[in-house]
């Protein structure tokens, strides 16, 4: 069996957004996103100790190697990177063909996907993806197991708990709270530079320029400003009566 | 009064000194072990590179992972901090003509200086005193530049793990062979978590300490093979913030005085460094020597006090604090080196080995050229026909016919009047001329930090109240120290508990990082002191002062990028 | 502008963040909506009330279960033929996979995680929380279909008086994933102890509660507001509650409807993993406690004397 884990670099350390392109300075150090290293203990945790390829895909620049270094570390077999200059400032709609293209060539049984991003541009990118691929899908799983052709989940949801199951080939979100992940071992550390990474350029995923970056995104960020000011914010002392105010301001606000 | 030393941690050295004790096939194998990615481990690394490449029978020798470097930081510069105004000589000399120093990432030479005695209001300017004249030197950010020299040492072909933390030293037959790792996924009494990962045995030919100020391994060392040098080291504690600032600062600027106190019986000997940044940055850090008295004390509030002069404010005007971090410097000088810098399968290296310059406040070019150094020595015992032991001796000998050695011999003889810092001889000199002699000079310290008697004055009601614009309280300034430590591990602080309430209180001042805090009275004269192990930004300041620092999990800790 | 609301309910009642959203577009010219699932036909009135002028419905056997690829299809059929250029949810489990999978199915630009929208002469610009809510970044789209993800209970539901709506049968063609996943079972979730991470209400405790027996306090808060109960790190370190209920950066990260927090003195650790809550109320005893500078009230007081008449009152209130 194939799982592959779709995985992000993203920024570390205090992020700030640069002020001339709007978005996210990733100039500084990255690191694997935390809610990915979720679905790749969920992949690694399926495989075990058989030989099920578990197979990490990025798409970033070159330094998202680090994070997917991270994966081969805790254990993946391969990664895979779609790293070319086009590509950058892609939207959902863009960064999920041209994943959905990845994931294509490497024709997964399971794609795994963490439940969100650290950064600013995470979630929802799991749906996007499996209707490229034509596959079901299944988020926020917080019990995963596969067998016999099928993928058997456990999902938490507002109203409470699903138990859903589809078949494979699926796509799968996990939520954080299905796993905690595992340290690489120095052993794994050290084996990692030496198993297999690929990079891809666009063309050599068989993608348009076109389709990629600003010219194939369909979202746009515009300009930054402040958070608007907690609109009547108060301060007062308690000369006895605070418990009472406190309910005519909750009331107020009907949140009681 | 009490003294911090009648209490001392429980801490016994024997712990951390181990056989290997992992299966033979599960120990892992590499032909040098550094510990440490800070200049000294670096250039160690970038020069075994270089000699590895020219002789490519030995790399052959060495297995798959010629050179390993560990770091206990979440990457290289994560725990690097320093001023810093550097010279340049020994990058000079490790990279040849490979590279330039205009290669490097730096803020340039030093533009010109000022220094400036400093009292409540007033700023006198003085001509720089000799030993702190800084033309031809170069201004970093030494985090960055960490970062730059790790990729310069992988690019070499040096293997570099971080979030790894080298928790025992590992001797055979009386010979380090290696360090153990330390263990991950423990929770806060021990207990191994779901993810619990034991440490290896990571196993080496030669194993070079270069770990820095209050290095844990290098301690254990200086213990187990008996090689503390004739005087117990001392430390000074260096608090630092970088900001972005409205208008450029035209010079380096060094200031001494206030906010410290002359008097004699307080011993509070330090000054300030405020460096440009470029156009658009600055680094002011206020050092101060750890044999001080005053159990109210704190270093971290005498900077925020200190950048309410008006000559300071001035500078920070319009700006915004980007950074904050903290870290000890070794200051015993010459006299507190260790009496050897090897033992069989071991070299010692840089602030570690306290191969700083005080009165100079140099330190970075040291440790580059004993790490340069011990990679040649390492390397030769890597030949084949070479006794290791020889070899190894041979490091010793190289740092002793070394600028290192020449420079600190020479400064030795300024202990009188620059004994406790650069400042100190110009603070002298300068109160003298200011106060007309009524300054004395203290007495030579000669005993540890922890032995000093404490004298309480009431010193914190003169620490501003953090207006969280110029000045910050101590946990908004860990959280500007990136530090995110997992909470929910062992603490890795070794303190006693139940001590007398102005040993308690000096310790919670001393830490910048709020670690310790003042708790409940135990009614027989003692109160119990609190530890926030995760606020810990590991500047070592602690182990000067009657407690031992031990490495957290791999990865804790702060994340500097621009200290 | 021709807007299409998504609209998601459970059981016979609508829910209220969509209704929400529902008004907001109203607001911003009129929008028309769409109900999925068994009983949609019947909520077309309750629809009608928040303003819907017209409403898709689709009871299909392929949409009784409650997931989000069949109402793709749905939706898709619903865009073509109504021709709509913008089409709005509310934020749930369901609706961000739905959102997301229509993106893709129609290659249209997708916004989420706003909180606000306006219109900027005659453009639709967003409104996105980015940075734990310290920056507001305006967003756009390039093109048309423009969907759009709200920010669960972004906006007010507001009745506008509509009458009965038009309502349309909608009835796709169902892709052959769509309809791949089947529902096995569903269980309620557990009323022992609500999940702090998705509760409405949290009432969180730090060290001015002054001991670890105190924290009945904040938990006997919690129980009258059907809330969670969080820690700060300090008393957590301190041992006076678990790790699992820690609220900060290095502990959990909520954005509740109500934050209580009790003798908090508010440091930035704390705050990073609270701050984008929808309503903070904090008591301590010290005037000046860094909490006071980011919560929507303040109260300077003691918490063991405020709390258990807070507690009453809001029992009484609730009748429990």
């Amino acid at each position: 069996m194939k799982i592959a884990v779709c995985v992000k670099h993203v920024p570390e350390g205090t992020s700030r957004i640069d002020p001339g392109t709007k978005r996210l300075d990733r100039a500084g150090e990255g690191a694997l996103n935390h809610f990915d290293a979720n679905a790749v203990e969920a992949a690694l945790q399926i495989k075990g100790d058989s030989d099920t390829e578990v197979v990490a895909v990025s798409l970033g620049p070159q330094k998202a190697l680090d994070s997917l270094r991270k994966a081969l570390a805790m254990g993946a077999d391969r990664a895979v990177l779609v790293s070319d200059d086009a590509a950058a400032g892609s939207d959902l709609v863009a960064t999920s063909r041209l994943l959905a293209a990845a994931l294509a060539k490497e024709e997964p049984d399971l794609v795994l996907f963490g439940q969100q991003a650290s950064d600013a541009d995470g979630a929802v990118l799991w749906a996007a993806v499996a209707e490229r691929l034509g596959r079901p899908v299944v988020s926020q799983a917080m019990e995963l197991s596969v067998d016999g052709g099928s993928v058997h989940v456990k999902r938490q949801t507002e109203h409470g708990y699903d138990t859903l199951e589809a078949p494979l080939p699926a796509v799968v979100a996990v939520s954080d709270a299905i796993n905690e992940p595992r340290y690489p071992s120095l052993k794994g550390i050290m084996g990692a530079k030496k198993k297999p990474q690929d990079v891809l350029s666009l063309g050599e995923l068989g993608v348009d320029p076109a389709e990629a970056g600003d010219a194939g995104s369909r979202t746009t960020v515009l300009a930054l400003g402040d958070p608007p000011a907690r609109a009547d914010a108060k301060k007062i002392e308690d000369d006895g009566n605070a418990a009472q105010a406190i309910v005519d301001f909750l009331a107020e606000k009907r949140l009681i | 009064m009490s003294k911090a030393s009648d209490f001392p941690p429980p801490f016994d050295a024997a712990e951390f000194v181990a056989e290997p004790t992992d299966p033979a096939d599960e120990r892992i194998e590499v032909g040098v072990l550094i510990v440490g990615a800070g200049p000294a481990g670096l250039a160690c690394a970038i020069r075994l590179g270089q000699l590895l490449e020219e002789n490519p029978d030995v790399a052959e020798r060495l297995g798959e992972v010629p050179v390993a470097l560990l770091e206990k930081g979440k990457q290289p510069g994560s725990h690097l901090l320093s001023g810093a105004v550097v010279n340049p000589r020994a990058l000079q000399r490790l990279f040849g003509s490979r590279l330039r120093l205009q290669d490097l990432p730096s803020y340039g030479e030093v533009p010109g200086e000022a220094v400036y005695v400093l009292t409540k209001r007033a700023a006198l300017r003085i001509p720089p005193p000799p030993p702190m004249r800084n033309h031809g030197n170069w201004i970093f950010s030494l985090s960055q530049l960490g970062r730059f020299l790790a990729e310069q040492a992988e690019e070499g072909g040096t293997m570099i793990l971080p979030e790894t933390a080298a928790q025992k030293l590992l001797v055979s037959h009386g010979r380090v062979v290696g360090v153990r790792t330390g263990d991950k996924g423990r929770g806060r009494d021990g207990q191994e978590l779901g993810n619990f990962e034991a440490g290896s045995d990571l196993v080496a030919k030669v194993t070079v300490l270069a770990e820095g100020t209050q290095g844990h391994l290098t301690g254990v060392a200086l213990d187990r093979f008996d090689l503390r040098g004739d005087e117990p080291q001392v430390w000074e504690l260096g608090v630092k913030e970088v900001w972005k600032v409205a208008k450029p600062l035209e010079h380096i600027v060094h200031t001494m005085g206030w906010p410290l106190r002359l008097g004699a019986k307080y011993r509070e000997f330090g000054g300030s460094f405020i460096y440009p940044m470029g156009d658009d940055m600055v680094t002011i850090g206020l050092v101060v020597g750890l044999d001080y008295r005053d159990s109210e004390l704190s270093v971290h509030d005498l900077l925020q006090e200190l950048k309410t002069h008006p000559k300071i404010a001035e500078i920070l005007e319009g700006g915004e604090r980007v950074q904050w971090g903290a870290k000890t410097i070794p200051s015993g000088g010459f006299h507190s080196l260790p009496r050897k810098l090897h033992a069989p399968g071991l070299l010692l290296c840089g602030d570690g080995a306290g191969m700083v310059n005080i009165p100079r406040l140099k330190g970075v070019h040291y440790a580059i050229e004993s790490g340069r150094l011990a990679a040649e020595a390492a390397f030769r015992a890597l030949q084949r026909g070479e006794t290791p032991a020889t070899a190894l001796s041979s490091y010793d000998d190289a740092v002793r016919e070394s600028f290192i050695w020449d420079d600190l011999r020479e400064v030795r003889n300024m202990r009188q009047v620059f004994g406790r810092g650069f400042f100190v001889g110009g603070a002298l000199a300068s109160a003298m001329t200011v106060s007309k002699g009524r300054i004395e000079l203290g007495k030579l310290r000669a005993e540890p930090d922890a032995e000093q008697p404490l004298l309480t004055t009431g010193r914190a009601a003169s620490y501003p109240a953090p207006d969280g614009k110029l000045t910050f309280d101590k946990l908004s300034s860990v959280f500007a120290s990136g530090n995110k430590t997992r909470d929910d591990q062992p603490s890795h602080i070794r303190i006693e508990r139940q001590v007398p309430a102005d040993v308690a209180r000096m310790w919670a001042s001393l830490c910048p990082a709020q670690v310790y805090e003042v708790g409940a009275d135990d009614g027989d004269g003692t109160v119990t002191v609190e530890v926030a192990p995760s606020n810990c930004v590991q500047c070592g300041a602690i182990t000067a002062k009657g407690g031992r620092l031990t490495p957290p999990e791999g990865g804790s800790g702060p994340e500097y990028t621009v200290t | 502008m021709a807007t299409l609301v998504f609209l998601e309910h459970h059981g016979d009642e609508l829910q209220k963040g969509a209704l929400g959203v529902l008004t907001k577009a109203v607001e911003l010219g009129g929008a028309d909506a769409v109900i999925v699932g068994e009983g949609a036909k019947g909520l077309a009135g309750q629809a009608g009330k928040y303003g819907a002028g017209k409403v898709w419905a689709c009871e299909d056997a392929e949409v009784a279960q409650p997931l989000p690829q069949p109402r793709v299809d749905v939706l898709a059929k619903a865009v073509a033929d109504g021709g709509y250029d913008t089409v709005l949810f509310a934020n749930s489990v369901l609706a961000a996979d739905v959102a997301s999978g229509l993106a893709a199915r129609l290659d249209a630009g997708l916004n989420w995680d706003l909180a606000d929208v306006e219109l900027q002469g005659g453009d639709l610009v967003g409104k996105r929380p980015a940075l734990q809510d310290s920056v507001y970044v305006d967003v756009g789209w390039t093109s048309t279909p423009r969907l759009a993800l709200f920010r669960a209970g972004s906006f007010d539901a507001k009745e506008s008086g509509g009458g009965e709506p038009e309502v349309v049968d909608v009835s796709p063609d169902y892709a052959a994933h769509s309809t791949a996943v089947k529902l096995l079972g569903q269980d309620a979730a557990e009323t022992g102890g609500v999940n702090i991470e998705d509760a409405d209400v949290i009432v969180a405790g730090g060290r001015g509660l002054g001991a670890p027996e105190n924290f009945t306090l904040a938990e006997e808060l919690a129980k009258a507001l059907g809330g969670a109960v969080g820690a700060t790190r300090a008393v957590v370190d301190a041992g006076w509650y678990p790790y699992s209920a820690q609220i900060g950066q290095t502990g959990k990260t909520v954005s509740p409807k109500l934050y209580f927090a009790l003798g908090i003195s508010g440091a930035i650790q704390h705050k990073v993993g609270m701050q984008s809550s929808g309503t903070i109320v904090a008591i301590n005893k010290d005037a000046n406690a860094p909490i006071f500078e980011f919560s929507d009230l303040g109260v300077v007081g003691d918490v063991h004397e405020i709390v258990p008449k807070l507690t009453e009152l809001i029992a009484q209130r609730r009748g429990s």
